[in-house]
């Protein structure tokens, strides 16, 4: 009952939190674009000649000659009704490319996060367990080279090896944006998810597997667990016991910490392959100056690694007992 | 639980009951250290310390803190840490107690009570602790058995499903000792188990020592509280600088202590409130002092020649041991 108190306590405190970042977020971003040299015009038209009569047009529609307080008030009006406007370069409304986009990118993007996690955590818990052994120095190696490997790197190499040499998975080739559901088959898109997904899962597999090492390896050199064989318990049946509930929590808190990194990967991962996501999305708009697409992923994606941290928080407060405790006792 | 005590009192009533249950003898016990560089250096906490637990009784080892308890505690359950070399002969139940052995009985034969709550999984609920791992089929039947022991001593039902840092001083304490009641170990080593604890719950604590005691186990009462351990021990062993000094029996602190045999123990007997309040001048020698001859020797007021050349030999007298040279 109190716990249900606490929880909506905190919901209401995330989500002021989280309209009071957006409100910051987006003026920063549109200010920054407001002073940087895109021109939207010019980004609409790309190489059509126009006259310049509906030049003038365009440029009042764009509100070129606006000033930028009035520009960002009524963007902001418009998206707060759910307008975000129209793209300039896929020339649908932002909202719809996002929508499509989005969930292209959070598959992959789940897909890696639970496999790394899950790898991750088991090669951790092997590698603590066996601390000192060939089998831990292979997994710590493992560990650093991938920490050590950039991320386009990788998927530049996976690339070449499956998709060039082998010829296993297609060579990127995005699907036009308009063409989707019906005309791309699970089949495909399944394929097309793989390598890159694989890719974000390897180097995501570093960080969560050495921090399960060294968080069961102090947890094993804890009194509890001294305690523990003293009574006669041992071997696997003890990490199990003691190992794993104490070390599950911090790990799955680290996991969803690395949200921001993970879009981070997808960004540039999607850029290799050519994957139809987000981030392929986003580094278009950057590129061909599309003003009304770049707010629209700066908002969803801020709203990504905002809510992973809020959920890391979550965990934190409310699933451990000892927190829970102490905050009662305030 | 019942039969449970039944069955150890009728062990100790055995053949063996005047034979130590379990012998330790010149243990040492050092740590490998690695100084600046790859230099080794070898830390010496403990040595050349016997002593002898006996069915039915309650050997208190007193020493100051830091001075190894912990340690001969934890040897004597084979769960050192891995950088300590210990050289030891123990006997237990009249067999060589390997490493081997320990493993297979402790928890058993052989139970700890640990210093501090840290011992404790934080994040496990106390009865899933209290009765540790065990076989599904018998969880029933152990849960049964951890709510009468908590019944006994007063831990509530809630308590069952309570987390460690939920637990107050005392309560824990009894959490503690029940995990060794639950088991039906005949040696029980329980280690500083009085400390942050009111006068009234210090004196139910050692009651239930003496209740195992009764029941037959062999107690190891390890503390610094030397009048603690004059309330319930049979035995006394004094700890000092990593080794066992004199082994008294409790009746001899009575009196003027006039029976007492090393100097550092008429020391102690001096320094109790009762007695004179006198605290001993100096300190313990350092770890990583090397001391050829009493380790005593500094602080004592009746050395002479002799006890700088060579550690004195453990000599039996009225029923205690000692090591010094200036006993008859
Ligand atoms: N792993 C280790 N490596 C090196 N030295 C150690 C190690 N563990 C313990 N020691 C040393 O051994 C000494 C004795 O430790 P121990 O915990 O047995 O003392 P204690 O008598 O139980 O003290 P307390 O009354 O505080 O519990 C300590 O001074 C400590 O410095
Ligand atoms: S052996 Fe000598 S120095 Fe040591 S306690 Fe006895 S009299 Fe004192
Ligand atoms: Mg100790």
């Amino acid at each position: 009952m109190l716990d249900n108190e606490k929880i909506a306590g905190f919901i209401g405190k995330k989500i002021l939190r989280l309209i009071s970042l957006l409100v910051i977020v987006c003026f920063v971003s549109f200010m920054l674009i407001q002073y940087s040299p895109i021109d939207p015009v010019r980004a609409y038209i790309g190489e059509m000649p126009v006259s310049a009569e509906h030049k003038a047009k365009l440029e009042e529609y764009w509100g070129v000659n606006t000033p930028p307080q009035e520009k960002f008030l009524n963007w902001a009006g418009d998206a707060l009704k759910g307008n975000f406007g129209i793209s300039l370069i896929y020339r649908i409304p932002v909202t719809d490319v996002i929508k499509e986009r989005f969930t292209a990118s959070l598959a992959l993007m789940a897909a890696s996060w639970l496999f790394s996690g899950i790898l991750g955590f088991i090669l951790g818990i092997v590698a603590g367990m066996k601390k000192g052994t060939w089998i831990d120095k292979a997994i710590k190696t493992y560990c650093y080279v991938l920490a050590a490997t950039p991320t386009f790197w990788l998927a530049l190499i996976l690339l070449m090896v499956f998709s060039v040499y082998l010829g296993w998975f297609p060579i990127g080739l995005s699907v036009p944006i308009g063409v989707t559901a019906e005309n791309v088959t699970f089949l495909d898109w399944f394929l097309r998810l793989i390598l890159p997904a694989l890719t974000l899962s390897l180097l995501g597999v570093a960080q969560i597997a050495l921090f399960t090492r060294e968080k069961l390896i102090e947890v094993l050199s804890s009194d509890y667990v001294l305690f523990a064989k003293a009574r006669g318990e041992k071997g696997l049946d003890l990490v199990l016991r003691h190992g794993i509930r104490n070390v599950a929590l911090p790990a799955i808190t680290l996991q969803f910490l690395g949200f921001s990194e993970l879009f981070g990967g997808t960004v540039l991962v999607e850029q290799v392959f050519s994957y139809p996501g987000i981030g392929q999305a986003a580094v278009a708009a950057g590129l061909r100056s599309d003003v009304p697409l770049l707010l629209g992923i700066v908002i969803v994606s801020a709203c990504f690694v905002f809510f992973g941290n809020a959920i890391a928080d979550l965990i934190y407060q409310f699933v451990d007992p000892r927190i829970k405790q102490q905050e009662a006792s305030i | 639980m019942g039969n449970m005590g039944n069955k150890t009192e009728i062990n100790a009533k055995g053949k063996k009951e005047t034979e130590a249950l379990l012998k330790v003898e010149d243990l040492s016990l050092s740590f490998i250290q690695y100084a600046s560089g790859l230099r080794q250096t070898e830390l010496k906490v403990i040595c050349n310390l016997s002593i002898e637990a006996y069915r039915g009784e309650i050997l208190a080892v007193v020493g100051s803190s830091g001075s190894g308890k912990s340690l001969l505690a934890h040897a004597i359950l084979g769960i050192l840490p891995s950088n300590a070399k210990l050289d030891v002969k123990m006997e237990y139940n009249g067999k060589k107690l390997t490493q081997e052995i320990k493993e297979e009985i402790r928890g058993k034969e052989i139970a700890l009570i640990p210093q501090a709550t840290t011992y404790l999984d934080p994040l496990m609920r106390i009865s899933n602790q209290v009765i540790g791992c065990v076989e599904e089929k018998n969880e029933g039947l152990m849960k049964k058995v951890q709510r009468e022991v908590f019944q006994r001593y007063d831990l509530k039902p809630d308590v069952d499903r309570m987390f460690p840092h939920e637990l107050s001083g005392g309560m824990t304490r009894r959490v503690l000792v029940s995990t060794a009641v639950m088991s039906s170990a005949k040696l029980i080593i329980a280690d500083e188990p009085t400390p942050g604890l009111d006068e009234k719950t210090l004196n139910e604590t050692l009651s239930y020592f003496k209740d195992m005691a009764n029941k037959g186990c062999a107690v190891i009462l390890i503390t610094h509280d030397i009048e603690a351990a004059l309330k319930i021990s049979d035995k006394i062993a004094i700890f000092y600088a990593g080794t066992v000094l004199e082994v008294a029996n409790v009746e001899d602190f009575k009196n003027n202590g006039e029976n007492l045999r090393h100097p550092y123990t008429r020391a102690l007997w001096n320094a109790l409130p009762q007695n004179n309040f006198q605290a001993i001048k100096g300190h313990q020698p350092m770890q990583d002092e090397v001391i050829d001859g009493c380790i005593f020797y500094e602080r004592c007021s009746k050395k002479n020649e002799l006890c700088s050349k060579g550690i004195p030999q453990f000599k039996s007298i009225n029923g205690g041991v000692v090591r010094c040279n200036n006993v008859s």
